[in-house]
């Protein structure tokens, strides 16, 4: 077990190393001219030159790429050009609204997810089931930023007209972008804004933060819902086969005591893998729900850097998102040797 | 079954419809409750930001979001009149110069504090000079300092004399600035916020001027991050960063004090995102509103104001296309263009067409400059003089921007393109986006065998023709690429010249030159648009963004 998790945090540093360089060399091949991306309209070819020579635009490429890699053997991740903070502080202090969008929209994934795929197995082949499975197709064909818009649309700004006398724009009684209202002075110790409101018990500040949660939790979490209600369904109808779920029946075991005790806790062994094979897809996806519903996590972050050509943002973050999800993998993997004893590799 | 899985869908649509609305309708009953905004005394003032401030201390940056937080807690030597770019006092009641624009005695408002509690004086005047003028290494550098080194083009330990000299504190209230060369701008430059006064006792206490080599900027000291500290109407309370800017009433305020007791400036990228928070009343008002909604945030009834243009659009032509060295070529593309109709079909209310670089509110504007009236039969037939009936040009513009002078690119090039294929000249369009490409386009020397005409703009800091052509036409340079000695020498001089008085006219005639050589066509002054929502008054917009926010009310 342990020389497993060994050899899987060792077989990461090539991975990473290659990475790394990969990203480095892309970047660099973007057009553009990050000196006079960041000067704007009032650069000079003196402040443009200055600029390169301060960020050491004009070494050469592997030069540029070792002083890098010195730097981020040390922990120094650079500084972004274009803001000129750190960019490891930067990223902590936007990363709680990445990981709370991102919890939000797995809890949504998970707690609608499971007992819909359960139901849907249960009377496989019934209309519940018919339409769990159109619907997680669904979820899965449409792209994230179109129904982060379409909810953002319909429950947050309002349609014109109603449908047999009922005003449409009464739909939308959600906040449409940001983490939080302005007016409400919140304290923030974390800066996961539902931890900090209950922590500060400032109540209305926390319930204000879980109601500019939801539609972009929706839309984030679509894909991972679709994900876990095929899946739980799929893991569940197999269980409900098995030779010991027919014995159980047979005992005369009460119908609770056999979910819980044999069907759902089998079932679910596949359904946490799947579960944490999310992470990434989250991350991803969060990039294109922050910048929708305007909330200003590492994914809006990432997309501003992409098209002012920030190097040092775009290169710490994906590569501290590749660790993550390097990671998340790596615990999955172990968890899952952990439930199933017949798993373990020697 | 086909039938039956469609049919399924729409039943679970309408369901979880159902079941939204009436968790709507809970929630809507809980925030109506929840949120009696009870005007308590002023209120506050909530008004949304397109990015974040870099950081809090203006003397080390150049971008508008940081001014506009800063004008709220810091104040300069003067300012301009509300709506205007005239010089107004402000800290200083009154100044006085030698003939030779060599020197400045400024006489200073009595019984002012910084927030901090320091007596604002002669002394801290002097001490915010010296703390320019003493700035070393990375601070010196154009993304930081912008204003100062382009201003006064030197610090204390740079190879050339700055115009700078010193400052000499005569008396509590009497600070003499002297400078090395004459500077008919300096006092208009006063208005600008990297020159505001700050508290030389937090400079010091906070390390606003701490660098340690290349490995920590100076814009993050603790004083530019966490304790900015001046004489206005607002004292910094705190800043979330990427969310918001939060600012208390200065209750000691030497002047009319502020109406509401707090400002939250809110950071929202996205310009859909500040539309529809004014809408659902989440703030109270946001700039750089786009052309199209205007008129629908009209019918809805919110405020609309229109910030007087202090800007310029133009279309450059780029000389080292051999057509265009022609100057018949040149006149005819702007007898060409309809600058009217440009005007109607791509910018906000309130624009309007352009004569020369320059807004008629800079001193040095002159009227009587050749105008090159819409006359598309003598643009045909200049062309036919030139021998460029067969003309093809590369005309590059940028997209996925909205600029104050430029709002909606991709409209201008619409209309300017089809004026230019009425007169015959055939277009290849040369689409770029803004960031990061475009600038390097319009303005690298790899740009310029890439484009023959571009559209791009400017708009200006402070009331000063240099700041306009001087920026364009002072030099060779890779966005117009012409040579034209006489006019670089005339930018010179005009620019060397130790008062206002004397500028102006050379600045006159300098503007006649201009347009007699048509370098390029000026287009417009586009407006751009503030909004507000209903019970918002006292919002001066002001075309150099100088708007502080104490004279405003806000009824809800």
């Amino acid at each position: 077990m342990l020389r497993f998790a060994v050899r899987r945090l060792l077989l990461m540093v090539p991975v990473l190393f290659g990475l790394s360089i990969l990203l480095f060399m892309w970047l660099r091949a973007l057009p553009g001219d990050p000196a006079r991306a960041l000067l704007g309209e009032k650069a000079t070819p003196d402040s443009i030159a200055r600029l390169n020579e301060v960020y050491g635009f004009n070494k050469p490429l592997w030069q540029q790429y070792f002083i890098y890699t010195k730097a981020l053997l040390s922990g120094d991740f650079g500084v972004s050009p274009r803001t000129g903070e750190p960019v490891l502080g930067t990223f902590l202090e936007r990363f709680p609204a990445t990981i709370e969008l991102a919890v939000a929209a797995l809890i949504f994934a998970i707690a609608v997810g499971i007992p819909l795929g359960y139901f849907a197995a249960k009377r496989a082949g019934g209309l519940l089931d018919t339409i769990t499975v159109g619907g997680s197709l669904l979820g899965v064909v449409i792209p994230v930023f179109v129904l982060a818009y379409l909810l953002k649309v319909v429950f947050a700004v309002g349609l014109p007209g109603s449908v047999f006398g009922f005003p449409l724009s009464d739909l939308a009684f959600l906040p449409s972008s940001g983490r939080q209202n302005a007016r409400i002075d919140a304290t923030h110790i974390t800066n996961f804004y539902v931890l900090d409101g209950l922590i500060t018990r400032e109540w209305d500040a926390a319930w204000d933060a879980v109601l500019h949660l939801i539609l972009p939790a929706i839309a984030l979490g679509s894909i991972p819902l679709a994900i876990i209600v095929r899946m739980t369904r799929a893991s569940v109808i197999d269980v409900l086969n098995e030779d010991y779920v027919r014995t159980a029946n047979a005992k005369g075991l009460a119908r609770r005591v056999i979910t819980r005790r044999h069907v759902l806790r089998n079932a679910m062994l596949p359904v946490t893998t799947v579960i944490g094979l999310q992470a990434g897809a989250l991350l991803a996806g969060a990039v294109l729900t922050e910048s929708v519903f305007a909330i200003n996590g590492i994914g809006s972050y990432l997309f501003t850097a992409i098209s002012s050509l920030d190097f040092a943002v775009l290169q710490g973050f994906i590569l501290f998102i590749a660790v993550v999800y390097a990671l998340v993998n790596l615990a999955v993997d172990l968890l899952y040797g952990l439930i199933d004893p017949r798993l373990r590799t020697a | 079954m086909r039938f039956n899985k469609s049919f399924g869908k729409g039943v679970a649509l309408v369901a979880s419809l159902a079941v939204l609305g009436t968790l709507g309708a809970c929630a809507k009953s809980q925030r109506d409750t929840g949120s009696g905004t009870a005007s308590t005394s002023g209120g506050d003032f909530v008004f949304a930001a397109s990015s974040d401030p870099v950081m809090l201390d203006p003397a080390m940056a150049s971008d508008g979001e940081t001014f506009r937080v800063s004008r709220q807690i810091f104040e300069g030597l003067v300012s301009t009149k509300p709506g205007t770019v005239d010089l107004e006092p402000l800290l200083a009641k009154s100044w006085t110069n030698t003939p030779d624009g060599k020197s400045y005695t400024f006489t200073l408002q009595e019984g002012v504090k910084f927030h901090d509690g320091t007596d604002f004086n002669a002394e801290a005047v002097c001490a915010n000079f010296d703390r320019w003028y003493n700035w070393t290494g990375l601070n010196q550098n154009e993304n930081i300092t912008y204003y100062y080194g382009k201003l006064f083009k030197g610090f204390k330990d740079s190879k050339t004399k700055g115009i700078y000299d010193s400052c000499e504190a005569k008396s509590a209230t009497q600070a003499t600035i002297k400078l090395n060369t004459p500077f008919a701008g300096f006092v208009q430059a006063m208005t600008l916020p990297a020159f505001s006064m700050q508290s030389p006792t937090a400079l010091k206490k906070y390390n606003a001027d701490d660098t340690k080599g290349t490995e920590t900027d100076p814009r993050f000291s603790a004083y530019a991050t966490a304790h900015p500290t001046g004489t206005g109407p607002f004292k910094f309370d705190k800043w979330e960063r990427d969310q918001q800017v939060t600012l208390t009433r200065n209750d000691d305020y030497w002047g009319d004090k502020a109406k509401v007791s707090k400002v939250i400036i809110r950071t929202i990228s996205d310009p859909k995102a500040r539309t529809q928070e004014l809408e659902a009343g989440n703030i109270d008002g946001y700039d750089l509103v786009a052309p199209a909604d205007v008129q629908a945030l009209k019918d809805k009834g919110f405020q609309i104001e229109n910030r007087p243009a202090f800007n310029i659009l133009y279309l450059g032509f780029n000389q080292k296309n051999k057509a265009l060295k022609n100057l018949k070529v040149r006149q005819a593309i702007s007898y060409a263009i309809d600058k009217a109709a440009v005007v109607k079909q791509s910018l906000p209310e309130g624009s309007a067409p352009a004569k020369e670089f320059m807004p008629s509110m800079v001193e040095g504007y002159e009227e009587g400059v050749t105008d090159y009236a819409y006359n598309p039969t003598k643009a045909k037939k200049l062309l036919k003089e030139a021998g460029a009936e067969n003309l093809t040009l590369r005309f590059a513009y940028p997209t996925g921007v909205s600029r104050p002078y430029m709002p909606t690119p991709e409209d201008t090039f619409v209309a300017i393109k089809s004026q230019l294929e009425a007169v015959g000249i055939k277009i290849t369009p040369v689409a770029a986006k803004w960031s990061p490409d475009y600038l390097d386009l319009a303005q690298s020397p790899e740009g310029t065998t890439k484009r023959d005409i571009h559209l791009l703009g400017w708009t200006g800091d402070y009331n000063d023709p240099d700041n306009f052509i001087g920026v364009f036409f002072g030099a060779k340079s890779n966005e117009w690429g012409f040579d034209n000695p006489k006019l670089f020498a005339d930018l010179k001089k005009a620019r060397e010249l130790p008062t206002r008085e004397e500028q102006t006219p050379l600045y006159k005639q300098i503007n006649k030159e201009i347009a007699d050589y048509a370098p390029g066509v000026p287009i417009a002054h586009p407006a751009p648009s503030l909004a507000f929502g209903k019970g918002v008054k006292g919002y001066v917009a002001s075309p150099v963004q100088d708007e502080v926010w104490s004279n405003i009310t806000v009824d809800r």
